[in-house]
């Protein structure tokens, strides 16, 4: 399957990368020699193999529920860009 | 004791608890190493004062004569870990000015055991390359040079300044991170060696995260010895990290025996790719008699779905870090574009992407884009999980079938030159980690270590993996190779 400029569009959007339009079609050529490569995975015999979901088998550890850190607003804000009254600030989100 | 940067690990702890050398003085002589080192680029943030603080509390704990593994050690943390109040910027714009108000539990630990910081190395923007060449600080260089010409050639990646500064004697170890090959390929390339441990054994919390499922530190050094050392101070439980396994760490040092008597060594005939060179194909010969002579037994097995490694690893790698690095939005850390009247959330998250990643990362997280986008799911992510299965399958069916550990080489080359790669499409460096990267899809120990060079006198090395969890004999099977390869060959200072 072959990527063209507007799934290149699309994929950029979604990854919210800005990508100017004339950036497109070296893009999608990219991708496309990418893909080519993995669709090699098409030749391997897949039928009745469950995914990887786990590196080592293994449960989560479960642990009580209880706060163990917290109140450290001006460390976690320390990095923001923006950062104003406690809160991280960005651009308008609703019109 | 003059040069005492160019002691590894293991000597200069000796020399340490010896009185014979302090670790002021033992830092002092790699500060003044990489005052003089700016040509290879490897440390990239510079903590001397706090070396130096370090280093004094270390000799103090010396003389107290509480001195754990690595009191008083210089060694250099790859920019990938978090360090509180240094700068940790994962070789990446869009943390640029991050400093962040935590410590990663490895670099944590590494101070615990009386570690001395020097500074923050190079590497791949995200850990993402195999050449150094993706850096935002530009590449790091290789201390290593063809003989007879000048050319700069890369020391690999995405841990190049690590295996830069450890190979130039700027530090005496470096932490590493290991996705597909990051420690063990620059480890080849430099005449370093490097270990990626089983999947689970650090802890990953606050090391920049790229795909959660095979990025592992470990350590880089200069000798099998100083990795055994380096690692029991690095590995252990963490609740930090959810993934991290609750297993005793052994003394890795202690069981570095080299003692490999019937031992079965496993020889892939998969890896004996079409069109590999004769010099790599001299050194696994090599290898392979090297271990005979030690008493080992050979045989020849087969991982049927190594050829699909790569293709499921830039499936599953891209698709993770689409997710990881989504949290690099503008708002929480690092670098926010300036924005343009009217813009709003949006075109403020597009521009500072577009800003803040380079042009790998970007391409890599609209690959995992793509690949977890809705209707490719199937038949690309998922399909891709599933090969990794059978990868998995493959190395525990050698397992099961008496193989101990498995040669095979770490690199299809050595060295190559910086730029050198510029022209070719992004799949040609990919084959870098050919014989790296169904380690980490398997979730298993594997070692790089120096066992030759080639006809330019450049270093190479050879692989060994070991079973979940048994870096103790990995490390002792490598300790037999190193012995018997005697690699001594260091790079001729023109820096």
């Amino acid at each position: 399957m072959s990527i063209d400029e507007t799934t290149a569009a699309r994929v950029a959007k979604l990854a919210r990368i800005k990508v100017e339009p004339d950036a497109l079609p070296a893009l999608a050529q990219e991708f496309n020699t990418i893909l080519g490569f993995i669709e090699q995975l098409n030749e391997v015999d897949v039928d009745g193999v469950e995914p990887m979901t786990s590196v080592t088998p293994q449960l989560l550890k479960k642990r009580d529920d209880v706060v163990r850190d917290g109140n450290q607003q001006a460390k976690v804000l320390a990095n923001a860009p923006d950062a104003r009254e406690g809160f991280f600030a960005v651009p308008k989100v609703v019109e | 004791m003059s040069e005492l940067n160019k002691m590894g690990l293991a000597e200069a702890r000796d020399a340490l608890r010896a009185g014979e050398t302090s670790s002021v003085e033992l830092t002092d002589a790699c500060l003044t190493a990489i005052n003089s080192a700016g040509a290879l680029n490897a440390f990239v943030h510079h903590t001397g004062d706090l070396a130096m603080q370090q280093a004094g509390a270390a000799d103090e704990r010396i003389k107290a004569g509480d001195a754990p593994a690595m009191c008083g050690l210089p060694i250099g943390i790859k920019d990938l870990f978090c360090t509180k109040g240094v700068p940790s910027q994962a070789g990446s714009r869009i943390l640029e000015g991050f400093l962040p108000e935590y410590e990663s539990t490895v670099s944590q630990k590494l101070f615990d055991s009386g570690a001395v910081m020097l500074g923050k190395l190079n590497m791949d923007e995200f850990a993402m390359g195999s050449s150094n060449e993706t850096s935002i600080y530009g590449s790091a260089v290789n201390p290593w040079r063809r003989t007879g010409d000048d050319t700069k050639l890369t020391p690999g990646g995405s841990s190049g300044g690590s295996a830069a500064a450890v190979a130039a004697d700027l530090c005496l170890a470096a932490t590493g991170t290991d996705t597909g090959g990051s420690i063990r390929q620059p480890a080849a390339f430099t005449g370093t060696v490097g270990i990626k441990p089983t999947y689970g054994r650090c802890s990953r919390w606050g090391i920049v995260a790229f795909a959660s499922s095979l990025d592992q530190a470990g350590p880089m050094t200069k000798s099998v010895r100083d990795a055994a050392i380096m690692l029991g101070a690095m590995a252990g439980f963490d609740s930090k990290d959810s993934t991290s396994v609750d297993l005793a760490v052994p003394d890795f040092e202690a069981t570095l025996t080299g003692d490999i008597r019937g031992k079965k060594i496993g020889i892939p005939r998969e890896y004996r790719m079409d069109g590999m060179s004769d010099e790599i194909e001299k050194l696994w010969a090599d290898g392979i008699a090297m271990l005979r002579d030690a008493g080992a037994e050979i045989v020849d097995i087969s991982l049927p779905h190594t050829k699909y490694a790569l293709p499921a690893y830039y499936v599953i790698a891209p698709a993770e870090a689409s997710s990881n690095l989504a949290r690099y939005d503008g708002v929480r850390y690092g670098h926010r574009a300036k924005m343009d009247h009217g813009d709003g959330i949006t075109e403020m998250y597009e521009k500072t992407r577009a800003e803040g990643f380079g042009h790998e990362v970007q391409r890599r997280v609209m690959v995992g884009t793509y690949v977890l986008s809705a209707g490719f799911y199937d038949a690309y992510y998922n399909r891709a999980r599933k090969v990794r299965s059978l990868i998995k399958k493959d190395f525990e069916d050698a397992f099961a079938s008496g193989v101990d550990t498995i040669l095979t080489p770490a690199t299809p080359s050595a060295a190559f030159g910086l730029n050198e790669m510029a022209e070719t499409d992004p799949v040609a460096m990919y084959l870098n980690d050919v014989f790296t990267v169904t380690v980490n899809l398997a979730g298993l120990p594997g070692i790089a270590l120096p066992t030759g060079t080639n006809a330019q006198g450049l270093p190479l090395g050879l692989q060994l993996i070991g079973r979940p969890w048994e870096e103790a004999e990995l490390l002792s099977t490598a300790y037999a190779l190193e012995r018997s390869a005697g690699f001594m060959a260091k790079a001729e200072k023109w820096w």
